[in-house]
């Protein structure tokens, strides 16, 4: 080394570190807060929240809450796991109408095939992970857009639910479901309501549950690093060891049991099932995730933000309704509050997080 | 390799089971190797050897060959004739996960980390340290973090905050995390796709700085670049590629600067090309 002139040495003490550099200025605790995907939809559930406490009569009682609650729950469950698999680059269009495959798939074992319910549980979660995982794999061995993967998803679902339904029971609902042998337990634990007399439903308990065990998965485990890498760069995930397809197909698995729960629950709260439960509602998850912080290009959201989102579209619903407005307007609503929290979200990151080159 | 006790990661030995080679010892060996596509002529008969603290550089125009040469080096490509030595027994890298297994860790240009993600994050992805047992095993993200802020102090970087996304950091800075890590995980041999090719005058100085830096730990570092003036105050051993043969080797103090230029860009070609551009200029 010493014969060359021209040695390059490294500098131990960090004389090239960017410690030195003036431009860049310190991290306060509040960019540190902006930085957090949900922040958005944390304001955004508030400033709604307020509006219709305000505004509608009985919006900020508990029984109100109780009803909007339940609303947020059954958008809540799939939209969460929708949102893990947006972080992790890919979009699930068949989670909403698998919401009403699964409760069809119940109800018809536990009601025409006369199987125990739990029984019939069991069999329906199976059911949902089985279609998950052919989802997964196949966008993962076609390596086509899962947009497209999953709308093919869409309408078999949707046209399995309406043939199936109407060939066995001859009508497009299949009820009966309360016949059923453990009925009552299974309602209990799923479609049933608690805190007399205000009535909130058990599926917000379930609500919580999934989010919790999603930022846990997402923030603590490997498993949640790998779901940010294979969404923010595949390539890259793949070069460093990260079981890119595996992790994939866990998260389809993981939006179609989210659906599968949902369905199960709608089901036993209403001791039936529709043909047509859960057809548009995967939009409505997507949108509640991209409000809590999703990024539509995947690497970037929280399971949290997902749920803020949900409850947003669950006031919004409520709320409407509870102001006396015509229900027809909450599209609308969801619509301009999409638009605002997204346009929201973008210029925070952009705040928080200002490249340095 | 992917669980780290947190407490023998504080001193200077590296995370993975190999142990460090000898200051001067042959790291790897390539002898003959060859490789075609159908009738393309990808490569052919290129030799070099890569040295434990020593600098190896590769050079070579755009269709040069270099991008085969370090798939075949990273296990991503298998050679068709020719060996591939590395610690003094032949391999043949079938992936890119048997090549690190043996200590050879590539860090591609674009495809070194991900942008959105944090320092400490990206650090460790694909191979978290972990704590508790069963359903309550977790990230270990003290150690994580407290470990990335260290190895990167080892490179001349003050991280203050892991949690910054690494999409925030420069592009040298951003090679410099993935150099460090390779190196933590037990890297031998380094092998660094065109690390200075997209930056700046002063950020590509700040890579040099950082490959000398992975050099004085004891690592064969494999150089790829098409800029002499990079490679030449770095190198021990200079390599250039041309058409998929090897057009020349040599160990510093055996070429000048100029003459790397010189073979390095075609030589004659260019001196053409000067005359030609010259002669529209009023003398």
């Amino acid at each position: 080394m010493s014969t060359d002139p021209v040695t390059v040495s490294p500098s131990p003490t960090g004389a090239s570190a960017p410690s030195g550099d003036e431009r860049v200025g310190r991290t306060t605790p509040f960019a540190l807060i902006l930085r957090r995907p949900e922040v958005g939809a944390l304001v955004a559930s508030l400033v709604v929240g307020i509006f219709f406490a305000l505004y509608a009569r009985g919006f900020g009682e508990l029984s109100g809450i109780a009803n909007w609650t339940g609303v947020a729950a059954t958008l809540g469950i799939p939209a969460v796991a929708v949102a893990l698999l947006m972080i992790g680059g890919e979009f699930d269009l068949s989670a909403g109408v698998m919401v009403g495959t699964s409760g069809l798939v119940m109800s018809l074992l536990a009601t025409e095939a006369g199987l125990n319910i739990w029984l019939a549980i069991v069999l329906t979660l199976l059911f949902a992970a089985c279609v998950g995982a052919i989802n997964g794999y196949l966008v993962m061995r076609t390596k086509l857009p899962s947009f497209i993967v999953t709308l093919a998803t869409f309408f078999i679902l949707q046209g399995a639910n309406l043939g199936v339904t109407k060939a066995i029971t001859g009508a497009v609902a299949v009820s009966g479901l309360d016949q059923a042998s453990g009925f009552d337990a299974a309602r209990g634990v799923f479609g049933g309501t608690f805190w007399a007399p205000y009535n909130f439903q058990i599926s917000v308990l379930w609500w919580i549950a999934v989010t919790l065990l999603a930022t846990w998965a997402l923030t603590r485990t490997r498993f949640g690093n790998w779901v940010y890498g294979v969404g923010g760069d595949l390539e890259a995930a793949r070069n460093v060891g990260v079981p890119v397809v595996r992790v994939k197909i866990t998260l389809f698995m993981g939006t179609a049991l989210a659906s599968g729960l949902t369905g199960i629950i709608v089901a036993l709260q209403i001791s039936s099932a529709q043909a047509s439960q859960g057809v548009g509602q995967e939009l409505q998850f997507i949108v509640a995730a991209v409000v809590g912080g999703c990024l539509l290009t995947g690497g970037f959201g929280s399971a949290i933000g997902a749920a803020l989102g949900a409850l947003i579209t669950g006031m919004a619903f409520i709320g409407i309704q509870f102001s006396g407005w015509n229900t027809d307007w909450r599209f609308l609503f969801l619509g301009v509050v999409l638009l605002l929290a997204v346009m929201l979200n973008t210029w925070i990151r952009k705040r928080a997080s200002e490249a340095r080159r | 390799m992917s669980t780290q006790d947190s407490t023998a990661t504080t001193t200077t030995t590296d995370a993975g089971g190999l142990p460090p080679l000898e200051r001067g010892a042959v790291a790897l060996e390539v002898r003959n190797v060859s490789k075609h596509f159908g009738n393309v002529v990808a490569l052919k008969d290129v030799s070099c050897v890569v040295e434990a603290g020593k600098v190896t550089c590769v050079l070579g125009d755009n269709g040069a060959g270099k991008s085969t040469f370090i798939k075949i080096l990273s296990g991503v490509h298998q050679q068709d004739e020719g060996e591939l030595l590395i610690n003094g027994h032949e391999h043949r890298l079938t992936s890119p996960r048997a090549a690190r297994e043996r200590g050879v860790a590539t860090v591609f240009q674009d495809l070194a980390t991900v942008p959105l993600m944090s320092v400490w994050r990206n650090f460790f992805l694909g191979s978290e340290p972990q704590k508790g047992v069963g359903p309550l095993r977790r990230l270990d993200r003290a150690a994580a973090k407290r470990i990335t802020r260290e190895e990167l102090a080892k490179m001349g970087i003050d991280v203050r905050d892991p949690e910054q996304p690494i999409g925030t950091m420069s592009g040298g800075e951003r090679q410099a995390v993935a150099i460090a890590r390779a190196m933590y995980f037990g890297a031998r041999v380094l092998i660094l796709d065109e690390p200075t090719s997209a930056l700046g005058v002063k950020q590509a100085g700040r890579v040099l700085r950082y490959i000398a830096a992975a050099r004085d730990r004891g690592v064969g570092v494999i150089f790829i670049t098409h800029n002499p003036h990079h490679a030449f105050p770095i190198g021990d051993r200079f390599v250039i590629l041309n058409r998929g043969r090897l057009k020349g080797s040599w160990q510093k103090g055996e070429i000048t600067r100029d003459e790397l230029v010189h073979q390095m860009s075609g030589g004659a070609e260019l001196e053409q090309l000067a005359h030609e551009l010259q002669k529209g200029e009023p003398a």
